[in-house]
């Protein structure tokens, strides 16, 4: 087994033990990079020299046993809307094309103090406005599994690095279901924790409460690793809650039974892919095998949370956008009268189309004499979803389903049909208005030889059944690969 | 109920938004969002009356500190990142004549 087909918490091992070099890991990755990133584009930015110096400072402290944990010398990607102090981070904006922040992101420092080391900046949907991270301003990534076909968005540029080997893990973001609807359609495992539970100091904002940053790996291992290594209250983000529950590898445990599982029916009615039913179905019928208790139930609600999830994100992001002015940081328009037409010409030159049409839509909804026939009535709704949910877990340990309705589109289906785009986030979006956790896990692969993603959801901060239910099917299914060669 | 966006609407969505769209443009972005309002419309189907709307999911209340200083100057780093700087500061176009 070379290097690269190591997990992250793998490699770790094989570095804190002396079999692996940090260097080595990193040389390896660059190679993987070298080669492939011509054709995936998985980076906006990506620093061999920087990321050759940080292994060097980084063996030195494993040496002197400084940094003895998991992650200590493993190469990562972070999504490009996180910053990075003297490091490039555009947010696949042409607005912010030359912002160098001068601080790190709360989430990207946890890391760095665990010693990984930093590769790159993910591609993404620009401003995290997406599906499918074709709206970057710096060109699609596409999916490894088959480059015809996009990745999955908007973290698609993280998700697409880790399948394509160009890092061990990466950091994206989840404002409506970025980080799991990517990792299904890239086969690999993703991650959005409960609201609160990661700092969002330093990710720059979109609906800023319905985002959280969460991990992108290669299996359930990785991710409670990652997760418990940024899951940490800060008081620089004052919706971050202080969590004393955050031991998730505790949760690596292989046992299901008795746990209780609910399917909606809601989630499997007209839309869903037949394969992706299928797949899905399967592993509900393998956790039921190994003793977890499966029920069908009605969750209601489930199709007005697209329109509600599109009021309230884009109401944010239209307050969230406005810092972008021309004046302290990123792009300014060159030819302009005055103040407010410099303001106007910089914003139409530097967002893209989906980025001035959430903006757009945003305004309306919050503007006098419709706030409260569009902005409240959806807040209203966000409370019945969320009520919803609560009804569902008095039953239920976990809510099992599909991530998307569909595997990975082919690339340039998706943008002609905004509304058409918005519907694929179905079964993800409401996950975000209740703010819960919810992880996706590769469960299968389709016709077209694209990988199929199950969704798991749990309550608020009940991350450790979902990583045991998800580490617990993970290993059925090597099982049954196993058993059929 | 199909919702029509007016000549003047998208004018003041556009002033709100502080976007400049060409005639091409304003078009486009009337149909978008009176697409998307049709869409959103269907939220009226559900009964809200007396439902209490919902900004954030968990019961925080406010946290405060005390206004204490914690970064150093980084002013130098800042203004590298501004489109133009004169003297330590950002420059702006003029406001007043």
């Amino acid at each position: 087994m070379g290097i690269l087909d190591c997990t992250a918490v793998e490699l770790g091992k094989k570095i804190q033990a002396g079999e692996v070099s940090v260097r080595e890991a990193v040389e390896a990755v660059i190679e993987q990079i070298e080669q492939t990133e011509g054709t995936y584009h998985c980076y906006i930015t990506w620093d061999k020299e920087g990321a050759l110096r940080q292994a060097d400072l980084i063996q030195k402290k494993i040496d002197a046993k400084e940094l003895t944990g998991p992650l200590a010398g493993v190469p990562v990607a972070i999504k490009d809307n996180m910053t990075t102090e003297g490091m490039l981070t555009t947010c696949a904006s042409k607005i912010l094309g030359n912002f160098v922040p001068t601080y790190t992101a709360e989430a990207v420092r946890h890391l760095q103090e665990a010693g990984v080391v930093i590769i790159g900046k993910a591609n993404m949907d620009e401003f995290a406005m997406g599906s499918t991270t074709e709206t970057s301003a710096y060109g699609a990534t596409k999916n490894p599994w088959n480059p015809e076909h996009v990745p999955g968005g908007s973290s698609g540029g993280s998700a697409a690095a880790v399948a394509a080997k160009e890092c061990f893990f990466a950091l994206g973001s989840d404002t409506g279901g970025s980080i799991r609807q990517p990792a299904a359609f890239c086969g690999v495992v993703g991650l959005k924790p409960t609201y609160g539970t990661v700092s969002r100091y330093g990710l720059i904002a979109y609906g800023s409460s319905l985002d959280q940053i969460g991990p992108l790996c290669k299996d359930v291992t990785d991710t409670a690793v990652v997760l418990e290594t940024i899951a940490k209250a800060d008081e620089k983000d004052s919706t971050s809650i202080l969590r004393n529950d955050t031991n998730f590898t505790a949760a690596l445990i292989e046992d299901v039974e008795g746990i209780k599982i609910g399917i909606p029916r809601d989630y499997f009615g007209e839309g869903l892919d037949p394969e992706v039913s299928a797949a899905v179905k399967k592993a509900a019928d393998e956790l039921r095998a190994h003793g977890a208790i499966v029920e069908e139930f009605d969750l209601s609600l489930v199709d007005y949370a697209i329109p509600a999830y599109y009021t309230i994100a884009d109401a944010e992001a239209s307050s969230n956008l406005e810092r972008f002015d021309g004046i302290k940081y990123g792009y300014r328009t060159t030819e302009y009268e005055g103040l407010h037409n410099m303001y106007k010409k910089t914003r139409s030159e530097g967002f893209g189309e989906e980025v001035k049409r959430r903006i757009m839509l945003g305004s309306f909804v919050l503007s006098s004499g419709y706030y409260d026939a569009y902005y409240l009535k959806a807040l209203k709704v966000k409370a019945l979803i969320k009520q919803a949910f609560d009804d569902a877990f008095e039953k239920y340990d976990i809510i099992l389903g599909p991530v998307a309705p569909t595997t990975a589109p082919k690339l340039g289906a998706s943008l002609s049909d905004p509304l058409k785009m918005y519907l694929g986030d179905i079964y993800t979006i409401s996950v975000n208005l209740a703010g819960l956790p919810g992880i996706s896990v590769p469960c299968g692969v389709d016709s077209k030889g694209l990988p199929i993603g199950l969704q798991m959801i749990a309550d608020c901060f009940n991350e450790n059944v979902l990583i045991q239910a998800a580490y617990t099917y993970e290993k059925i299914r090597e099982q049954l690969q196993e058993r059929q060669g | 109920m199909a919702n029509v966006i007016t000549d003047e609407t998208i004018e003041y969505v556009g002033i709100l938004s502080k976007l400049e769209l060409d005639a091409a443009q304003k078009e486009q972005a009337k149909k978008d969002l009176e697409e998307m309002l049709d869409y959103i419309d269907q939220l009226g189907e559900l009964d809200t009356d007396g439902v209490e709307p919902m900004s954030h999911v968990h019961p925080l209340c406010n946290r405060f500190r005390e206004d204490v200083v914690t970064n150093g100057d980084d002013r130098e780093h800042i203004l590298a990142n501004a489109p133009e700087e004169k003297d330590g500061t950002f420059v702006v176009p003029r406001t007043f004549d």
